[in-house]
């Protein structure tokens, strides 16, 4: 007979458990992109459900044609491909044929995950290399931005292009404001970058929304909130540094903070754990380093927007950092390690 | 018995023991120059032409060479062959030579070849050493031919400069870029090893069932 109330209970550890496991991670972050996909699809409309849903289609592709056997079930269940595949389709054009997004979803896995050993072995986030492959193997349709479209049923022509097959543009594109200040100094305004009515990535154009997901995600302790802010701090200041040396040819740091990539970027992107410093010293100087490239390409560099290589640079940086930040183990000294 | 020596000595470099997939050797012309199927295949009858004629060479004075100098002696042969190599290359298709530039003066310094002088031409003798470096030439000019074959369809849509898919191709630009030889590269010596893997696994069954069965 069973007593109601024993004596003495006997369990093992771990005793206690949290709640945080890696798909509830990654969901979290799937919830938190949810605002910004929602923006996506009121600027561009169906083609931004054609182009997100190839890249998650490639990318959960990838994970279960690699995947072992054995482990098959479980690396589908805790939904990295999926929000591979989602983060990777914010950060596309929304003109993109269907075929190169399904693409770069396999290539995001299979190249920037799998190959390194699976999930927590990936030196750069799979996403951001899924879209640098993308970038440097179709440079053309990668750059060419569409402008909103005019219904939600609308679709761009482009998005249907045959696989292999170049796309037929729309005729009319649209510059992103990032390449206007670049190319035509001619600056956007801010309340437009803010609430995402410009040309640019699907994800990318509503600020706002990418950082209500940002708080929400850091309520619910899923990120470091030194690397976002550290990259948000060091841009604005960087910016602001170089507006008050000549207000004339370098953007403010308002608008350096709202457009483009960087926020997408600095909060989904850069905070992935696996190729983010451990250290809170180490997150400090992660943040720093990508502010001040993604400033340095955007202004002196060739390219308009930075964010991509900005993270990927300090992402093979990041073993480095974590080694040199470790902190004092408690009772050593300075020399012993 | 002889017979199924040479051809032994033969087929190992072309599958077995293929130069790049197998050893990875010669990686330098591998990547810079299969950008296109005619260069990759210009570059891989040049190394042909010069493993045959030094491994033939070496082959024939290998009792004459002395051991401490014998290095700098399989580099004066294969120099010889190089450079006719070049100015046979520049006579007769001067537009690759032109594309190839500084790597074929580079095919001395391929490791391959000095590698086969040393390990096999200066110990065999000469119908075995020249039936090696055929095998092995071979080798590598099949591996250069695919790698620029995949690179060419891939990223320029044609092979041997002849469209294949129309004119509304889109190039995979990363493809003739340096990236695209390292991706691809890669992706063959993972299927090369991964094949290497099933057969072994599979070696392994077979023996487990014969020893079960017997």
């Amino acid at each position: 007979m069973k007593k109601k109330d024993p004596d003495l209970l006997l369990f093992h550890a771990p005793l206690l458990r949290q709640g945080m496991t890696t798909p509830r991670a990654m969901r979290d972050v799937i919830y938190a992109l949810l605002p910004a996909t929602g923006a996506a699809l009121w600027f561009f409309g169906l083609s931004a459900v054609l182009v997100i849903g190839s890249c998650i289609a490639g990318a959960v592709l990838a994970e279960v044609t690699f995947a072992k056997r054995e482990t098959r079930g479980e690396s589908l269940r805790d939904a990295t491909g999926v929000l591979t595949g989602l983060l990777l389709g914010l950060t596309l054009p929304p003109g993109l044929p269907m075929w190169m997004a399904f693409l770069g979803g396999f290539v995001a896995i299979s190249l920037g995950k799998v190959i390194w050993g699976g999930l927590g072995h990936n030196l750069f986030n799979p996403a951001l290399l899924g879209r640098a492959f993308l970038l440097a193997t179709f440079p053309i349709a990668m750059t060419t931005w569409v402008p909103a479209a005019g219904g939600f049923l609308d679709v761009y022509a482009s998005n249907l292009a045959l696989p292999f097959m170049q796309a037929q543009v729309d005729g009319v594109t649209s510059a992103t404001p990032l390449g206007m200040m670049k190319f035509e100094q001619e600056v956007t305004p801010l309340a437009n970058l803010v609430l995402g009515r410009t040309g640019g990535s699907l994800g990318e154009t509503s600020g706002l929304l990418l950082l209500l997901g940002g708080i929400y995600l850091w309520l619910r302790r899923d990120l470091d909130w030194r690397i976002p802010v550290s990259i948000l701090l060091t841009v604005v200041i960087f910016s602001a540094v170089l507006t008050l040396f000549d207000g004339e040819r370098f953007p403010s740091p308002l608008f350096s903070l709202f457009s483009g990539g960087l926020m997408l970027g600095a909060i989904y992107m850069a905070t992935d754990p696996v190729t983010s410093p451990v250290t809170p010293r180490g997150a400090w100087i992660f943040g720093i380093g990508v502010g001040v490239l993604v400033i340095l390409i955007r202004v002196f560099g060739g390219l308009p927007e930075g964010v991509m290589y900005a993270i990927l640079l300090m992402n093979a940086a990041t073993p480095l950092i974590d080694r040199y930040t470790q902190p004092r183990v408690f009772g050593r000294g300075v020399d012993s390690t | 018995m002889k017979k199924s020596d040479s051809y032994e000595e033969f087929i190992k470099g072309i599958w077995r023991d293929n130069p790049v997939f197998v050893q990875v050797l010669g990686m330098c012309p591998m990547l810079a120059v299969t950008n296109s199927a005619i260069n990759a295949v210009a570059m891989g009858m040049a190394t042909f032409f010069v493993l045959v004629g030094s491994s033939f060479l070496v082959s024939s004075f290998r009792n004459w060479i002395p051991k401490q100098v014998r290095i700098s002696c399989f580099i004066i042969i294969i120099a010889t062959f190089v450079t006719v190599a070049d100015y046979t290359l520049l006579a007769l298709v001067p537009k690759v030579h032109k594309e190839l530039g500084a790597f074929i003066p580079l095919i001395v310094a391929n490791c391959m070849i000095l590698g086969r002088q040393e390990a096999f031409s200066s110990r065999y003798p000469v119908r075995l050493a020249v039936m090696d470096a055929i095998g092995m030439a071979g080798g590598f000019l099949l591996a250069l031919f695919s790698l620029g074959a995949i690179r060419e369809i891939l990223g320029d849509g044609a092979l041997f400069g002849i469209k294949l898919f129309g004119e509304n191709f889109e190039p995979w630009v990363i493809m003739i870029l340096p990236p695209g030889g390292f991706l691809t590269l890669g992706v063959i010596l993972l299927f090369f090893n991964w094949f290497k893997f099933k057969k072994d696994e599979f070696l392994a069954e077979v023996a487990e069932a014969e020893r079960g069965g017997g």
